[in-house]
């Protein structure tokens, strides 16, 4: 089993399995997005304070629960990454941590859109706005942490301790900002015993949150194969799988640089 | 010999700060340069100054350490001896607790020396002051050894100054926030027990879990 996990380490394997993955999750999410959304927007009861401007939480919620998960997601690859040393874990890092910031910003963006009718503001410095605002600046360190440095199994191990680092801290983050300022309706979903709103209005946000999670595994699927091929290039796998086999490496046999992790030459 | 080696690092780090004095005191003038930027920005009236003093002073104290901060293994990696710190026989973890507390030590002493006088600057009761003093002296050594962490990351790089900042200040946001909420309880003669306890478990946590980070990104820095 363990032997068996472990071979997703390498990236060729890695590689098929997102190949793999992809057209299911490809299918959970335009399904469940079409359906939800149309659901959500088009027949579900409109609120009795709010009127049809509530119905931005079908966007607004997904994004902002999973903009969380994605950050979650990606600091166990970077843990994975740092443990056992997989490479495949980084790149696996590298891909989502975009998505998740997109995500993060757009629940920001919808939030300010909803605000404007609700509290009559576009921003207002109240805790969930805020650490929310903070987990786009963490998210932005690691992308930007990546980019920094050249040899990129060096940048994966760095932006992994920045992950790491972040994860630890939304919590503190996210008790402090709350015990500062708190303005912000209470969760409607998660409240233990009966959800605080109402089903007819549950049902299509659950469905969206599913879509919106497997549009992320998705984009994210595309964004790894695209970096494992990026960071491949010069293997010998890569060669073959794309029928390109060049006639020095031949002469070289398959072995040649297949034990190096640095790019030769320019991308 | 563990501990003499950890002394005697110890000491080689506070005789070249000092005998680098100038670069010492570079951001305790931008400190002292923030500050007087805010009477002149928001208006020198007494009660203004009063009321946003103690963040003013936190948030000039977390750039200027930022500042200091980039030297805290730069030297080392561009002499070497970082490389030696890690071949050494002694634990890196431990080497990085005693350079962390040494760079602290340099860069929070000058600091206390000059806040009186900032305290007379932004108009801070005396309560205020002594809040400011107790949230510096458990938050100052907080952000040396997050910060640690941050600086272990940029070490290699060559413009890792705007980087590093990038990368630390969200972290510093929960500190900020305690620290002049205790300032401001202290403004009306309330108890600021609670912050303080929070500002020094989060010190104890991060002097737990951060030399093990710091010694990790330098292995990554060494390649």
């Amino acid at each position: 089993m363990w032997k068996w996990i472990n071979s997703f380490a390498k990236p060729e394997k890695a590689y098929w399995l997102c190949s793999i993955l992809l057209p299911w999750f490809a299918i959970v999410a335009v399904v469940s997005l079409v359906v939800g959304i149309i659901w959500g927007l088009g027949f579900a009861p409109s609120d009795y304070q709010q009127g049809d401007s509530f119905r931005i939480i079908y966007i607004h919620v997904p994004s902002a629960i999973l903009a969380m998960g994605a950050y979650v997601a990606m600091a166990i690859g970077a843990l994975v990454g740092v443990v056992w040393q997989w490479r495949t874990a980084f790149m696996f890092m590298v891909a989502i941590a975009p998505v998740g910031a997109v995500m993060t910003f757009i629940s920001l963006f919808t939030g300010s859109f909803w605000g404007k009718p609700m509290w009559g503001t576009w921003w207002i410095w109240d805790a969930r706005l805020t650490s929310q605002l903070i987990l786009l600046f963490l998210y932005l360190g690691v992308i930007s942490l990546y980019a920094a440095f050249e040899d990129k199994q060096q940048a994966g191990k760095a932006a992994g301790v920045m992950a790491m680092v972040g994860v630890i801290n939304i919590p503190i983050i996210h008790f402090s900002v709350e015990w500062w300022n708190t303005l912000h309706q209470g969760a409607s979903i998660t409240k233990i015993g009966k959800p605080s709103i109402a089903e007819p209005m549950l049902w299509p946000l659950l469905i969206c949150i599913l879509g919106f999670a497997a549009f992320i595994g998705w984009v994210t699927l595309i964004r790894m194969k695209n970096e494992i091929i990026l960071r491949d290039m010069h293997r010998p796998w890569v060669a073959k799988m794309f029928g390109v086999i060049r006639p020095e490496k031949v002469r070289r046999g398959d072995k040649i640089l297949g034990d190096s992790d640095k790019p030769r030459g320019g991308r | 010999m563990v501990g003499s080696a950890l002394i005697a690092i110890f000491k080689k780090d506070i005789s070249l700060a000092y005998r680098q004095l100038a670069e010492l005191m570079q951001p305790l003038m931008f400190f002292i340069l923030v500050i007087t930027l805010f009477p002149l920005a928001v208006g020198p009236s007494p009660d203004t100054l009063q009321r946003i003093g103690g963040g003013i002073i936190w948030v000039a104290a977390i750039l200027s350490l930022l500042l200091g901060m980039e030297r805290m293994f730069r030297d080392d990696y561009a002499d070497g001896t970082l490389e030696q710190y890690i071949l050494s026989p002694t634990p890196l973890y431990l080497i990085v607790v005693v350079k962390v507390l040494a760079h602290w030590l340099m860069h929070i002493v000058p600091l206390f020396l000059i806040s009186p006088l900032l305290a007379l600057f932004l108009n801070l009761t005396m309560d205020m002051y002594v809040a400011l003093m107790l949230t510096l002296l458990l938050g100052t050594p907080l952000i040396s050894f997050v910060g640690a962490i941050g600086v272990a990351l940029t070490v290699g790089l060559q413009k890792g100054g705007v980087l590093l900042a990038l990368l630390l200040i969200p972290i510093f946001i929960p500190l900020l926030i305690f620290a002049t909420s205790a300032i401001e309880s202290a403004s009306m003669l309330l108890p600021y027990h609670q912050q303080l306890a929070t500002i020094a478990s989060l010190l104890l946590i991060s002097v737990a879990l951060s030399p093990m980070a710091v010694a990790y990104s330098l292995r990554v820095s060494q390649n």
